[in-house]
């Protein structure tokens, strides 16, 4: 039970406001390969309030993964607009991008993706150091992030000295470190075994119990039908788009 | 805003970096090798220019040697083709009348004259010369002797200043000063010998076998006053076309000949092959940089090769970083760096290395080895550092430049989509 009491706990407590954080209008992408070209997306609209959680499933090949890159600004889409938290983001160089990376979305991987040779300490430095955040401002962030995800005693520790659970609480406290607009979690559960899953799915709660807006991808409609909001995508195309 | 932030490039190339020993022990060493091969070159190169540049002085510096020949133009109705002989009063003339100018000497040769000493008799070019000759010509003697001077000219004595060899040939290891030698059956005092000295350039053989004698001690002896060569040396080497038209000018109104015909003397102007020469040094040296750059440039392919190797192995953490929203520069910088950081450390180990053979051959003697002297001694000097320490540098940009290009052009979506 992964998203057990988490995605069905039907509480939903939580404050939410209704500004908008993404846009999108018409988003499309192509992909030329040689003189054969792929629509990966074929116009998407798609709307993402101020803490939602939104989960969006689709099998693979659906286009889900480019839609993920595009909101996450790791790639920049055909055709079609996305503004996020009200700045247009198609048309940016990469370099721009990457700030909006930077301080805007928190990136949450199914491999974790976390720096093998340095500590974790380090690793949820990482984004601080690109964002220009004076050392002592660094250090507090890094403290209280590692602390929100249990893992004050484990700051120093290698990613190869933590378990998948733990690394994945260190990858969480990364995205967290800048406090970005969105968290894209891509698969966050799919490499952990049920309860530390189950622990991660919790963090996520709180988080966004918080008030965090969070973008949950999966291949898994079991899991996301427990997300309060689902949107799948088929064939480059928004095909459902479904609130509980 | 966008601040370069070196600092951070630093600090991301301390974490990111993961030095497999073996393999950047391996590049190290081919930067090394080329560093040393670059730097020997241009150390022998280095000794080769300072050896043949002290043997081109060997003989006197600046100086142009000119030789009594033939004129080949009409002159005031005269025909061409008519001998110009000056004689050893024109030394003086010359001394007189040509200005800006340092020395002038005259001097007449005669080959194969028996020379006795003892019961030692040999044969010896014996040079009747001016008094200012042994300055120009750097006949440097040896501590306790003199070269000829004035008075023996004015007086006609009969004192001989010996060539180190035929010194060493007649005399063996005694002290040949106060000794008296005679020169085709004529006593004559030796008054010096010749320091030895590295001669690239001569005429009339080589001055370590000759006997200077005074020229007038010379005319009375064997009869002719006919000048054979004539060196003549400016006081500045600018001015040596002043001082060779000058020449013309006042042995041609003595000897009735155009004073703009260049061929009534052949000239040898050694401020002028001084220059060819000095250029062929800098074209040899220049030849043996890029020799020694392109064995360099090896080591650099070698760094490039081991950098884009480790762009591959690192393609994800790139990605990490990207996704994370490093700027370009900080993903490049760290690769630059590290390039850096080998090409830096192969070229002070290949610098060491270098110094350390350098100081090997300074220990092998090259005394008596004509072609081992000519060599001269391998000598690293601080314009062969700069030289070097800049192709390593360009060497060690290039080779991470293009991996670290390599780098800045990862897609970090499609590096994070695989597992």
């Amino acid at each position: 039970m992964l998203f057990g009491n988490f995605f069905n706990s039907g509480k939903n407590n939580h404050p939410v406001e209704n500004g908008e954080v993404i846009r999108l209008e018409g988003l499309s992408k192509v992909y030329g390969v040689g003189k054969v070209e792929i629509e990966a997306l074929k116009g998407v609209d798609l709307k993402v309030r101020q803490g939602e959680m939104v989960a969006i499933t689709g099998p693979s090949g659906s286009g889900k993964s480019t839609l993920m890159n595009l909101i996450g600004c790791l790639d920049t889409a055909t055709s079609g607009s996305y503004r996020l938290r009200g700045e247009t983001v198609s048309g940016l160089g990469r370099e721009e991008l990457a700030e909006i990376r930077n301080r805007r979305v928190g990136f949450i991987f199914q491999s974790f993706n976390l720096l093998p040779q340095i500590t974790a300490y380090e690793n949820v430095e990482m984004p601080l150091l690109f964002g220009g955040i004076p050392r002592r401002k660094r250090r507090e962030k890094i403290m209280e992030l590692m602390a929100r995800v249990g893992l004050s005693e484990r700051v120093n520790h290698k990613p190869t000295e933590l378990s998948g659970g733990q690394m994945q609480r260190v990858a969480i406290a990364r995205a967290l470190a800048m406090d970005p607009d969105i968290i894209l979690a891509d698969e966050p559960t799919g490499n952990l075994d049920t309860s530390s899953g189950g622990d991660i799915m919790n963090l996520f709660q709180d988080l966004w119990n918080q008030g965090r807006t969070i973008l949950v991808i999966t291949h898994d409609p079991a899991l996301a039908r427990r997300a309060p909001r689902q949107v799948e995508i088929r064939d480059g195309r928004v095909t459902q788009d479904n609130r509980r | 805003m966008h601040k370069p932030r070196p600092g951070l490039i630093f600090q991301l190339f301390l974490k990111a970096s993961r030095v497999q020993k073996k393999r950047a022990a391996l590049t190290i060493a081919s930067i090394a090798w080329g560093t040393l091969s670059l730097l020997l070159l241009l150390a022998f190169g280095e000794g080769l220019n300072i050896s043949i540049v002290r043997g081109m002085n060997g003989m006197g510096s600046n100086l142009t040697v000119l030789w009594p020949g033939t004129t080949s133009l009409i002159w005031k109705g005269l025909p061409a083709g008519r001998p110009v002989r000056p004689t050893i009063e024109d030394v003086a003339l010359l001394r007189e009348r040509v200005p800006n100018l340092e020395e002038v000497s005259g001097e007449i040769h005669r080959g194969d004259v028996p020379v006795n000493y003892g019961k030692i008799s040999t044969n010896a070019d014996v040079k009747g010369v001016t008094f200012g000759f042994g300055k120009i010509r750097n006949h440097i003697p040896k501590p306790g002797g003199r070269f000829l001077d004035a008075m023996d000219e004015g007086q006609r004595r009969r004192v001989a200043f010996l060539g180190d060899k035929i010194a060493e040939k007649i005399f063996g290891k005694q002290n040949p000063v106060g000794k008296e030698i005679s020169l085709d059956k004529i006593p004559y005092t030796v008054i010096g010998v010749m320091v030895p000295k590295v001669t690239m350039g001569n005429y009339i053989g080589m001055d370590k076998d000759q006997i200077s004698i005074p020229i007038t001690t010379f005319r009375a002896q064997f009869g002719t006053d006919k000048l054979q060569v004539l060196v003549v040396k400016p006081d500045n080497p600018a001015h040596m076309d002043l001082v060779l038209d000058e020449l013309h000018k006042t042995l041609g109104a003595k000897y009735g000949f155009d004073p703009t015909d260049k061929r009534v003397f052949g000239i040898w102007n050694t401020v002028e092959t001084g220059r060819m020469t000095r250029n062929i040094l800098m074209g040899i040296q220049i030849f043996l940089g890029i020799i020694g750059a392109l064995t360099l440039l090896i080591g650099g392919v070698g760094v490039a090769n081991i950098m884009y190797a480790v762009v591959k192995e690192r393609i994800k953490e790139i990605g990490v970083k990207m996704a994370l929203g490093a700027r370009r520069r900080w993903v490049t910088g760290p690769i630059v760096l590290e390039g850096m950081m080998y090409t830096f450390l192969g070229g002070v180990i290949g610098l060491i290395m270098a110094m350390g053979v350098i100081i090997v051959l300074d220990q092998i003697p090259t005394r008596g080895n004509e072609a081992l002297a000519l060599l001269g001694k391998p000598t690293l000097s601080i314009q062969i550092g700069m030289v070097s320490a800049a192709i390593l540098g360009m060497i060690g940009m290039i080779a991470g430049y293009f991996p670290a290009r390599r780098a800045a052009s990862i897609n970090p979506a499609e590096t994070l989509r695989y597992e």
